[in-house]
């Protein structure tokens, strides 16, 4: 994608698509994305009437209930203008790559469904591409390590613009994880259909981040944070996984705070 | 062979189980996984072969009537006969019936995916004939009486320990060969007699070049070329989508096949074979025979979304990527085929209903499809499938969910369908969980999310939702 950070191109007013996970597990995370946004000059909408994408009944097969959900998704926010953000690269691949399948046999919906989707972005993606890499500048001591998530990486193609944002906050320590574009095991239904295999391929990235040494994990899907955070609690481990969302929020308050003692 | 893939998730649980499994398989990351990474980054125009490889398998894929008569024409041309078996009952049948015909004793067999299908060595050593596999892997998967874990590899699952412990059961030459080399070379000195009274081969074709008539191998152990020049008769079997319309297609096939398998810019061996020896040529087999084989292809080509399957070059990058393949093995897969290629190709050939769990188990990470050299979108035939398990055609034996499952996603669908009801679904569930959470996670989990507290917390919903939180937010945006 062209890298457009020009003044004149860098939208003022974004709608903010929580997703269902974030909405209702991680409203953190759907605040600091809000404060990110804020941060950058945008100002952000929310639509009240929002629920899912229909991401995890699609990938369980269960597609005509699947249908309803994700046509309701397009009619919401096909009445707003502007560009949409959401904090997570999987839900932001299904409206944009997976729609077109659900909807392969209605041409004017997926047609519909198709230009929101060209309009929906997932925050990296539309910070860095809007912004650029180098927009946020925070403070943030510790050390820290990026999992990059296997939608965002794979089905939006954003792969080191999160590393690039992380590694312009002062104070931190970055060291990259091995492996980290290997899958997590989430995967969703899967993580709770076949948990032993779902588990063992866990246990895999969480031997890689204990080795890695560092304090925090961050990562921008909110499911696989769940499964690599709920991995190392289970196994006693104090590491912290967080969204990019929340460690950016915290470095740009960190600044305000430092510079208003100055 | 038969399938069994309706075992996936017995046999996956064994294979997970199995330290020195976990630990020999780890190969498939750190050398074939990275070998092609590497092989694909000294690669400058790796992209556009890529490209290239999937227009050339596309074009193929969908003139595939016009260029098997023309491949038949050109063997046939060459001095060979073709012969198209329906399944893999009557392609053995026919390989066997020739083999007795000649009054065969010998036959070997290099490594061919297609004659697993066949179970074509068993069948053959159980007509009486001394069948052995030449490939180095398969011969000790062979002598295992096991199937292969791999389609580049088949003996990867394998310790060296393993694989001393089997040669000496089966030779009891005394005192055990731990040592790699010495390995190879006890097995060398079998297979060269073997080689040296053999009257009959059995390949697989890794390409074959309509244009020609001419089948190509790619070896790294020789052994293909023994058996393509030794033996009076040479039997080559194909599935009938392993066909490329020209020499030239073949130069950007071999390249991305090869840097793909096993990160090789070139194999030791490409073998090219233009059918039996010609008169003025020394050496070469007297008869050459090419069986091509269905066995279910139709099926895929008939099923425009599960076509592109057939564009599979079977060089096990898939496998490699996979970090299911790479937990649960190969065998587990039940069937010829294993990784994410299996669980796409496995239920279409052999039957969705006992594979459905092939395509269910899957993170749907896309690493498959990121490393396919024809760029097969596994992730999307994947889903596919699902939705076929889910809520296909039951009289067509696709429908495998449960009522409950069934149920779970209706009640799912009703609490997307409003943001009053999704508020009120959340809260209910929150009160549910809450007793069971402390400091915001759950370390045990009711149906049907408990699956997942068995070795991990899961998150209590929270408090208040963003919605909510939004709202209260003050100087913020709307």
């Amino acid at each position: 994608m062209p890298q457009n950070t020009s003044a004149a191109h860098r939208p003022d007013r974004v709608t903010l698509f929580a997703s269902c996970m974030v909405d209702q597990l991680a409203p953190d995370v759907g605040e600091s994305t809000v404060e990110v946004l804020e941060y950058l000059g945008v100002t952000v909408d929310f639509l009240d009437d929002q629920t899912c994408c229909g991401q995890p009944a699609f990938n369980s097969g269960f597609r005509s209930e699947t249908y309803p959900v994700a046509e309701r998704f397009v009619n919401l926010f096909e009445k707003v203008d502007g560009l949409i953000v959401v904090p997570s690269g999987s839900c932001a691949a299904m409206v944009r790559n997976y729609y077109g399948d659900l909807f392969r046999d209605d041409a004017e919906l997926a047609d519909r469904a198709k230009r929101v989707g060209e309009r929906l972005f997932e925050l990296t993606e539309f910070v860095s591409q809007f912004f650029g890499t180098d927009a946020i500048y925070g403070k943030r001591e510790g050390a820290l390590t990026y999992h990059k998530c296997c939608h965002l990486l794979r089905e939006i193609g954003v792969d080191e613009q999160p590393i690039q944002m992380l590694t312009n906050i002062k104070g931190l320590d970055f060291y990259p994880l091995e492996r980290a574009e290997v899958c997590c095991g989430f995967g969703g239904a899967f993580s709770i259909k076949m948990p032993d295999i779902s588990s063992a391929i866990l246990d895999e990235k969480l031997d890689f981040i204990e080795a890695n040494g560092s304090s925090t994990v961050v990562a921008c899907d909110t499911g696989c944070i769940y499964q690599m955070q709920g991995g190392l609690r289970r196994r006693g481990s104090d590491v912290q996984v967080l969204h990019i969302s929340q460690v950016l929020a915290e470095s740009i308050k960190n600044i305000d705070t430092s510079e208003e003692k100055r | 062979m038969k399938p069994l893939t309706i075992n996936f998730r017995s046999k996956a649980a064994l294979t997970l189980a199995d330290a020195q499994i976990q630990q020999s398989i780890e190969h498939v990351y750190t050398g074939f996984f990275k070998g092609r990474l590497t092989a694909a980054g000294n690669t400058p125009d790796w992209e556009d072969l890529r490209t290239k490889g999937k227009a050339i398998k596309d074009h193929t894929i969908a003139h595939l009537d016009y260029y098997l008569g023309v491949l038949a024409d050109n063997v046939e041309k060459n001095g060979g006969t073709v012969f198209f078996a329906d399944d893999a009952e009557e392609a053995r049948r026919h390989i066997i019936d020739l083999a007795h015909k000649r009054k065969i004793k010998t036959v070997i067999k290099s490594k061919s995916m297609v004659s697993e299908e066949m179970g074509l060595a068993e069948a053959m050593n159980d007509e009486g004939f001394e069948t052995v596999e030449t490939d180095l892997g398969e011969y000790i998967i062979q002598l295992a009486n096991e199937t292969p874990y791999h389609l580049i590899a088949p003996a990867i699952h394998k310790s060296r320990a393993d694989v001393a412990k089997l040669l000496d059961d089966n030779y009891k030459d005394g005192d055990r060969v731990p040592d790699a080399t010495e390995l190879t070379l006890l097995a060398r000195e079998k297979l060269r007699g073997v080689f040296e009274r053999a009257d009959m081969s059995v390949t697989g074709v890794n390409f074959a070049v309509a244009e020609s008539g001419s089948i190509v191998l790619v070896t790294n152990e020789g052994n293909g070329r023994m058996s393509t020049t030794v033996p009076r008769v040479h039997v080559a079997v194909m599935g009938m989508e392993k066909i490329i319309p020209s020499i030239q297609d073949l130069s950007t096939m071999l390249r991305i096949l090869i840097r793909s398998a096993t990160g090789q810019r070139i194999s030791t061996y490409v073998t090219m074979v233009n059918g039996k020896r010609k008169p003025d040529e020394e050496e070469g087999p007297e008869e050459f025979h090419l069986v091509i084989m269905n066995n279910g292809r139709q099926k895929l080509l008939e099923d425009p979304l599960m076509r592109e399957s057939l564009n599979c070059i079977r060089c096990g990058a898939c496998l490699n990527a996979c970090p299911v393949y790479r937990k649960v093995g190969g065998h587990a897969y039940g069937w010829v085929y294993p990784g994410p290629i299996g669980a796409i190709v496995s239920p279409v050939l052999t039957g969705l209903k006992d594979a459905s769990n092939l395509p269910s188990a899957s993170s749907l990470c896309g690493a498959c499809h990121d490393a396919c050299p024809v760029k097969i979108n596994i992730p999307r035939m994947l889903l596919e499938l699902r939705y076929r398990t889910a809520e296909g055609s039951a009289d067509e034996n696709e429908r495998t969910s449960s009522a409950k499952e069934r149920g779970i996603w209706k009640a799912w669908r009703m609490g997307m369908m409003g943001r009053k009801r999704f508020d009120i679904g959340s809260r209910i569930a929150s009160i549910v969980m809450k007793p069971l959470s402390r400091n915001g996670w759950l370390k045990k989990a009711p149906p049907p999310i408990s699956g997942w507290t068995s070795t991990r917390d899961f998150p209590a919903i929270a408090k208040s939702s963003l919605k909510s939180r939004l709202k209260k937010r003050s100087g913020g945006s709307k």
